[in-house]
């Protein structure tokens, strides 16, 4: 287990509609001994939105952020900068990308930065935080934190477009497995399912949960993915993305009106799913502000620091 | 699937005669994206149209836009919903076997079309677009529930009251506020945006 603080990148929406993915994941990092530090001052990533307006100030506003992650860790070697949305994850990582590229467009955003004082040196990278958990923080690590093993409890693991598109940093692009593997390091069976990166329609929100922007593609696409997760008879779905998590929370009445068959499936985040695992008080993880939550009632009932260590 | 689905029509007046295409078109679209050149080795299979979560929404399908573009059907690409259709998932990108970038491509006719002034005007994703890049100019964040509001205000009002009581929800629960999320150095992101500008 490493003892490092990681640096930390919320991203406007993972502190506004999707706080609990910050608060859960602040929690969880602490619990496992290591622990997340906001970068002061950061700005939106630009999402997918300011790409379509001006492509070189959509990098600087990624390269911004990286820069002040730099500023926090002033001796040389790299820093790892945790993102926790996915859509500012592809942002920074394709920053990263264009400005590792010695070019026209490098100068210019390295430029631009230096006319505010900054300085993106190249060692910030973007990963995310279920990157972490699984290859620095590792299984065993977080299977020996586990006092409530999650048994009986089936998930569907929902990865989202962006974690693995375009860029597949840490896992398979087509059928990627960390998720999977992190639910079923606490007890959890996750279920085996086609739709894992299809997209929900959440991004058509750019950054808010606007359903006014498409909502008949919108329905069609998350209504899918509730709809198979709730026929191969999963009990939660676990998501990595705050867009994505509201998306399919938030309007299953409407979906089960607009399509005429029930729906009715709790959408959280994963590290809520590790963080009720490990005992942690579920405040801390902000499942009071998810829409829908419950355990299935065939689930035992460990009591907190019973003699589960191991899932 | 019910019939409404396609609430917007195709292009209206589509190019018949060949002095109406721009040869240039292609080559202008390329240079505004990396890798863009892979755009001439398309081989029309169709892999990006049929990925696409969302092409059955679209005007015209990601392959045809592709295959238009290269023809220099620049009036018909430029007024076509369907990048502003695309939810940017990069579901094309990654299986499109000539490696094309079509998601980047479709930004650039964004871009374009934002510029030469033949984007949807009533259509909900340039005004949004728009509503966020002058947000974050402007306050360095973005905050989810004025988003809303001015979407809902410029393009369908009847969704404001719609979507009320779910915002309230948001609300109670903590997740949305109406408190505009704002940065210290705002001056210096001004600064840094107008310095990156293209």
């Amino acid at each position: 287990m490493s003892a490092q603080r990681y640096t930390y990148y919320p991203g406007c929406s993972a502190k506004g509609v999707g706080r609990a993915f910050t608060e859960s994941l602040d929690a969880v990092f602490e619990h496992l001994g290591t622990g997340l530090d906001e970068i002061e001052d950061w700005n939106c990533c630009g999402a997918t939105a300011w790409p379509s307006v001006d492509e070189d100030q959509a990098f600087a506003l990624s390269a911004r952020n990286l820069a002040l992650a730099e500023d926090r860790a002033p001796d040389a070697g790299p820093v790892d900068v945790l993102a926790s949305c996915t859509g500012c994850y592809r942002a920074l990582l394709k920053t990263e990308h264009v400005l590792a590229e010695p070019g026209p467009t490098a100068d210019k955003i390295g430029g631009a930065l230096a006319a505010i004082g900054l300085d993106y040196e190249g060692r910030a990278r973007a990963r995310h935080p279920v990157d972490i958990l699984v290859n620095e923080i590792g299984l065993d690590a977080i299977s020996a934190a586990v006092v409530r093993p999650l048994t009986g409890l089936k998930v569907a693991c929902y990865y989202g477009c962006l974690l693995v598109r375009p860029f597949a940093t840490f896992d398979d692009q087509y059928n990627p497995t960390s998720m999977d593997r992190l639910v079923a390091a606490v007890g959890a069976e996750p279920i085996d399912w086609p739709l894992k990166t299809r997209c929900c329609g959440g991004s058509c929100y750019c950054g808010g949960p606007v359903i006014g922007a498409m909502p008949e593609a919108t329905m069609q696409l998350s209504y899918a993915l509730l709809r198979e997760a709730t026929k191969r008879g999963a009990d939660m779905i676990a998501t990595t993305c705050p867009l994505c998590q509201f998306n399919l929370e938030g309007f299953q009445d409407r979906m089960s009106k607009r399509f005429g068959r029930p729906l009715d499936i709790p959408a959280v985040f994963i590290s809520q799913l590790l963080g009720v695992a490990m005992g942690i008080d579920e405040k801390r993880l902000g499942i009071q502000r998810l829409l829908r939550w419950r355990l299935p009632e065939r689930m035992p009932v460990a009591a907190e620091g019973g003699g589960h260590a191991r899932a | 699937m019910t019939g409404k689905r396609k609430k917007w029509r195709p292009v209206k007046d589509q190019s018949k005669f060949e002095a109406q295409l721009d040869p240039g078109f292609a080559a202008e679209v390329a240079a505004q994206v990396e890798d863009g050149e892979l755009l001439h080795q398309c081989i029309q299979c169709g892999t990006c149209s049929s990925v696409c979560p969302v092409s059955a929404y679209m005007d015209l399908t990601p392959r045809r836009l592709i295959a238009m573009t290269r023809a220099g059907a620049r009036d018909d690409v430029l007024h076509s919903f369907s990048p502003w259709v695309c939810t940017s998932c990069y579901a094309c990108t990654v299986e499109c076997p000539k490696r094309v970038p079509i998601t980047e491509i479709m930004h650039a006719l964004r871009r374009i079309s934002l510029v030469e002034k033949t984007y949807p005007r009533r259509f909900t994703t340039p005004v949004m677009t728009q509503a966020f890049v002058d947000m974050i100019h402007d306050r360095g964040r973005s905050t989810e529930s004025w988003i809303s509001m001015k979407l809902y205000l410029k393009t369908n009002p009847a969704q404001l009251v719609k979507n009320a009581s779910i915002g309230q929800r948001l609300m109670r629960q903590g997740r949305m506020g109406l408190k505009r999320e704002t940065i210290h150095d705002r001056a210096k992101l001004r600064a840094l945006l107008k310095a990156a500008s293209s």
